[in-house]
């Protein structure tokens, strides 16, 4: 059992602090969609969570320990993120892009191991990858390329997987897809995930736990139909939405 | 593919030995590399052939793997010593040294000091806004060619020294091999060896910052450590280069760009084959920058020149295509 929290994580840029006091606690087998509006500190969160940004108060613990006090190779081997931006202007093969997944465990003039190998093979046919393994990148569309960097953040073989708005480029088929498959991951090997989604639909629909942002805080954190109700909606994303159940899962839809 | 390349680089080397602007029966080259004769041809083939062939192999081969490791860095395939100002930075403090009569020594040395600043400009500009683009490294190269250009430009017409020796200091400037002496050359092999070895250490993981630093910091990479060494040996092995032949352009560019194209974008495959590669097309340039012209002399770094930007134009052509 894996766990990672933010406890009263208080985080910005400059003098700007965009997180206030944040809670969050994160646990191995579920999948906790972050959302909210725009500037309320979703990506912040994350980027506090992935340990890529330091708070200013409170602490990100992971297993109960701050993650402050680890060196970037040893988190890269607990957490692992799945970047927002894929864009590379170099030929790399799909096989290539999981096997960075692997950079934290090179040998001193990056060798690598027998497991390195097999874990990268592994990570590919999670994903259905390996007829493509050889294919480069940029020959590759949009959703096969998502699929080729989560590929990548499962190489790492980390028990965290935190995914930055993963579903930007994805046609509405690829964005269930690949979530629906995060979320398998994530019950077969027991992962932590949290991603930060704008559509709160796939939201509903794929994920354990929904954690709403606003303002720097988590206003509610609980099961997306205890969530996603027309009071917060309206409250959290203005006027102009309707709340809407279907066999017990809630949709959102712009009102005419 | 390594292999080839290196064999490549053999027989460049030998080609090289054999030709030049004074004809030498391939026997009377034998017996003068073994030792065995003596006498103007001798002579030319010891210390004049042999000396330039072996630098043309060391500088090839270090601004190659400088351009392969630059364009990893800076994640930009259009990035190599020459383009983004490296070379003239590290120029600029080499005739600096030269015009205050610095020893001998000092002249590598201050190279390497003069790349570093210069690489370490570039990377701090290519950083402004985020992402590195081709925009902003290739200005910080016009910026840093120009300065420097001017300031060496005013340093040989106002030092007495350097007036001394214009024709030298102008030959050096346009990027040539011609006059090697051979302590010169044993000291910037040492330089060019220790880069390569970081190089080639350094390689695996600058692959990860294919998508930017703060991925490169959640595949586990130490980004300033990382950053911080390959700017080093980027400036070891530019400075090493500029040292002992001037102002070569575009084979940092060249030859790791047509290379990607053969082993792919794996750095360490990059660099491990740029060293031939790089090595050969140098070899090879001043070849030909010796007999096109023969009995004249043209600096090596005329070919690379004239080949190297046509070939960097349609490069760019290419790329704000793709880009746009």
């Amino acid at each position: 059992m894996t766990t990672l929290a933010a406890s009263a994580v208080t985080a910005g840029y400059g003098t700007r602090a965009v997180l206030r006091g944040c809670d969050l606690a994160l646990q191995s087998g579920e999948v906790v969609a972050i959302i909210g509006p725009n500037g309320a500190g979703k990506s912040t969160l994350l980027r506090c969570l992935a340990g890529l940004l330091r708070p200013t108060s409170g602490a990100v613990l992971l297993d109960g320990d701050p993650i402050a006090t680890l060196p970037r190779g040893r988190l890269a081997r607990r957490v692992a993120v799945v970047p927002q931006v894929f864009e590379t202007l170099f030929p790399f093969t799909v096989r290539e892009i999981a096997g960075l997944g692997r950079v934290s465990r090179l040998g001193p003039f990056g060798t690598r191991s027998p497991a390195d190998l097999a874990a990268v093979e592994r990570a590919l046919a999670a994903l259905e990858l390996s007829p493509f393994a050889e294919r480069r990148i940029d020959q590759l569309s949009g959703g096969e390329r998502q699929r080729a960097v989560l590929a990548m953040a499962l190489a790492q073989e980390a028990d965290v997987l935190l995914l930055d708005e993963p579903t930007v480029h994805l046609d509405p088929g690829h964005q269930r897809a690949l979530l629906a498959r995060v979320r398998e991951l994530a019950h077969e090997r027991g992962l932590v995930v949290a991603a930060v989604l704008h559509d709160l639909n796939l939201a509903a629909a794929l994920a354990d736990r929904i954690a709403v942002v606003r303002d720097g805080r988590v206003v509610r954190d609980g099961a997306p139909a205890a969530v996603l109700d027309g009071a917060l909606v309206a409250e959290v994303f203005g006027p102009g939405l309707v709340v809407g159940n279907r066999d017990g899962l809630p949709f959102v839809l712009p009102d005419r | 593919m390594l292999g080839a390349l290196v064999a490549l680089l053999a027989v460049a080397m030998a080609v090289a030995v054999l030709a030049g602007a004074v004809a030498i029966a391939p026997g009377d080259v034998l017996a003068a590399l073994a030792g065995r004769s003596a006498g103007p041809e001798a002579t030319i083939i010891r210390e004049l052939r042999l000396p330039r062939v072996l630098a043309a192999a060391v500088v090839g081969a270090a601004l190659a793997a400088a351009g392969a490791l630059l364009q990893g860095l800076l994640r930009n395939p259009l990035a190599d010593p020459f383009v983004t100002g490296t070379s003239a930075g590290a120029t600029l403090a080499a005739v600096s040294a030269l015009a205050v009569g610095a020893p001998a020594l000092a002249v590598p040395a201050a190279a390497f000091g003069g790349a570093l600043a210069a690489v370490w400009v570039v990377w701090r500009l290519a950083r402004v806004g985020g992402a590195p683009t081709v925009v902003t490294v290739l200005l910080a190269g016009v910026v840093l060619t120009a300065f420097s250009g001017a300031l060496v430009t005013l340093l040989l017409t106002a030092s007495d020294r350097l007036a001394l020796h214009l024709r030298a200091t102008l030959g050096w400037l346009q990027g040539g091999v011609a006059v090697i002496d051979q302590g010169e050359l044993a000291a910037a092999a040492l330089f060019v060896a220790v880069g390569l070895v970081a190089a080639v250490a350094l390689a695996p993981r600058l692959d990860a910052f294919a998508f930017g630093e703060e991925t490169a910091a959640t595949l586990g990479i130490d980004v300033g450590r990382v950053t911080a060494a390959t700017l080093a040996a980027t400036a070891l092995l530019a400075g090493a280069a500029v040292a002992l032949a001037g102002l070569v352009g575009f084979v940092g560019l060249v030859v790791p760009h047509a290379l990607r194209g053969i082993v792919g974008a794996s750095h360490r495959r990059l660099v491990l084959a740029a060293v031939p590669a790089g090595a050969a097309t140098l070899v090879i340039a001043d070849l030909g920058a010796r007999t096109l012209l023969a009995p004249a002399e043209l600096p090596a770094g005329v070919i690379t020149g004239l080949v190297g930007a046509p070939f960097f134009l349609a490069l760019l052509v290419r790329s704000r295509r793709i880009a746009a």
